[in-house]
């Protein structure tokens, strides 16, 4: 009994075995000058973690009496997460080391974080939910502030961890009127609790505020005030992990509740859903548009897809689920690469942020701005690249699902996102003479930022196969 | 309640936290902060005399670093107590789950020493 559990909770128990070697090697071992080494040896084994999980992951096991799920909705989540923060860590490494930012505790806490998520996305109960995604939180709060001595990045730490702690409260209240309306916090239990139709007053109200908790984790409107000043505050690096892997994790975990605890009730949470969704996409849209700092621009960007990828959860429906999949991870692998190009800008070894550095850079970095174009068309959802169909799968779900005005107030919105990043390409084609950006030549860098453009170009033949690994995963969590 | 009305329920009560929850946010911004400030308004209040210095002294780190290692311990012991009390009634699971604790507690303690937490100099 207790060894098939643990044999179920194998990946997560190695990780956690690994983060804790790499906090000894590291403190016993050469300290901050080995924090490279345990950067790569943490990458490696998530990279082998999600090898292992994607490729040997089978059925439908149960672990601890329903609290802990490893299905296909479960494995597809963990792997997106555990390749993007191994490829997050492995990118953010030189630009760290050569700030002093390297220390041996960052890839322990990132290690630990992804420990959080994969617990998250498995959960099959309330507290099993909570354990998750505090584990994440905690550590991500400390991540942000890794800039000790600056008062910006220890400003985002503490914006971030208190509003990340009122957000848990709301959480854990909602939780708790689940569990006392429901008598049980197993999903399978509130499920059966929750009925068909419509669910108890009690429950409901439980309901809404566990979506306004997880509302805060996915940094949807309006519960996104955080996101543009952590997002900022924090070192780059830090910054490409918030907007990766934490997103997948939160997205999952939100559509795991949905649908695996309040699954009868669908028309109760979708209108929420359909809400947020519908604010997150404007305003991300909209409050971008005066941003001249490119990480804050970014910050609303994913806001906005946000929003989008909650359109497919607004469905409710198994092709909605499926549509978010395919979008998060979509959007994860975009993200990657326009962050390792924001990685690269800098001057005279200084990071810069300021979109009017980018000014003709196209100019004096061909190739490298033909990248960055092809991302940012993708993430504006331009059609010839992977993006749009991102978008378009989520559309479709909305409109089958009957949500037309979501569907046309998303086209609607992502016209007018376009603008900003359409001004990005503009400046670095067209832009006027000035100061321009060096580049940081880390092959590392390159690296991502080339590959992630072929991804954009080369992934509409067929999108990679994750058409059917994310029909696969939405089947077994939406019946 | 009209059944049709019930149907809209959920967007109403999350209507009125985002909308609590906003106001919140911003009133207590707006109530909270100083305006027009002027030395004698945001210096600390003191009976009788000028203030000495500063509201914000600056604590020496170790102090919270202390406090935060004796709550890490002080909960253990709290979850080592009961388990000691049943210990003849509990399960090899329920013993071998408490070694596995101590065991990261460990590992945890060994890298504060290692880091030099303990030591005051």
């Amino acid at each position: 009994m207790t060894s098939t559990d643990l044999n179920i909770i194998l990946p997560e128990i190695l990780l956690a075995l690994g983060a804790m070697a790499g906090l000894m090697a590291g403190v016993y071992g050469g300290k901050d000058r080995s924090a490279g080494l345990i950067c790569w040896g943490i990458a490696g084994l998530m990279a082998a973690l999600a090898a292992f999980i994607g490729l040997t992951g089978f059925g439908d096991n149960v672990a601890f009496g329903g609290m802990f799920h490893d299905d296909g909705f479960a494995r597809f989540a963990k792997v997106a997460i555990l390749l993007s923060a191994a490829g997050v860590l492995v990118m953010g490494q030189d630009y760290m080391a050569r700030r002093g930012l390297l220390r041996f505790e960052y890839p322990v806490l990132v290690a630990l974080s992804v420990v959080g998520m994969m617990v998250m996305v498995s959960a099959g109960d309330l507290m099993a939910l909570y354990m998750g995604l505090e584990l994440q939180s905690l550590a991500l709060y400390v991540v942000s502030a890794l800039r000790r001595d600056s008062v910006k990045s220890t400003e985002a730490g503490l914006k971030y961890f208190v509003l990340g702690a009122l957000s848990s409260g709301l959480l854990l209240y909602g939780a708790s009127l689940v569990y006392g309306f429901a008598g049980t916090t197993v999903f399978s239990g509130i499920l059966a609790a929750a009925g068909d139709g419509q669910a108890p007053i009690g429950l409901l109200i439980g309901l809404v505020f566990v979506i306004a908790g997880m509302a805060f984790k996915v940094s949807a409107v309006p519960f996104h005030m955080w996101t543009p000043d952590v997002y900022e505050g924090s070192p780059t690096p830090v910054t490409a992990f918030f907007a990766t892997a934490p997103k997948i994790a939160a997205m999952a975990l939100f559509a795991r509740v949905m649908h695996g605890a309040f699954g009868g009730v669908t028309s109760d949470w979708s209108q929420v859903i359909a809400l947020i969704s519908l604010l997150s996409m404007f305003l991300g849209a909209i409050a971008a548009i005066g941003q001249m700092n490119i990480k804050r621009l970014m910050a609303y960007s994913s806001i906005a897809h946000m929003g989008y990828a909650l359109m497919g959860l607004a469905a409710g429906t198994q092709f909605g689920v499926q549509a978010m999949l395919i979008y998060m991870a979509i959007y994860v692998a975009m993200n990657v690469g326009t962050f390792a190009f924001i990685l690269s800008m800098e001057q005279d070894g200084t990071p810069v942020s300021d979109i009017r550095s980018l000014n003709l850079y196209a100019k004096a970095e061909p190739g490298r701005a033909l990248a960055l174009l092809v991302l940012l068309f993708s993430l504006a959802g331009v059609p010839p690249f992977l993006g749009f169909f991102g978008k378009l799968y989520v559309l479709r779900a909305a409109y089958e699902a009957g949500l037309v005005w979501l569907a046309v107030a998303g086209v609607i919105a992502s016209v007018i996102g376009a603008y900003y990043y359409l001004r990005l390409v503009y400046l670095m084609w067209f832009g006027a003479e000035g100061s321009s950006v060096d580049t940081n030549r880390a092959p590392v860098l390159w690296v991502f930022l080339m590959g992630s453009a072929a991804v954009m170009v080369f992934g509409v033949i067929n999108l990679f196969g994750i058409e059917g690994a994310a029909a696969a995963a939405a089947a077994t969590l939406v019946p | 309640m009209d059944a049709m009305l019930r149907e809209y329920l959920p967007i109403l009560v999350f209507l009125a936290i985002a909308i609590a929850l906003g106001l919140v946010l911003m009133l207590s911004a707006l109530l909270i902060a100083v305006r027009n400030p002027d030395p004698e308004k945001v210096s600390a209040y003191e009976c009788g005399f000028n203030a000495f210095d500063d509201a914000r002294m600056k604590f020496d780190v170790r102090f919270y670093l202390v406090s935060i290692l004796f709550i890490i311990f002080d909960l253990e012991i709290a979850m080592l107590f009961p388990w000691a009390v049943a210990f003849a009634d509990i399960s090899m699971t329920a013993f071998w789950s408490m070694m596995v604790f101590l065991a990261v507690l460990t590992v945890g303690f060994a890298y504060e020493w290692k880091k030099g937490a303990l030591e005051w100099e």
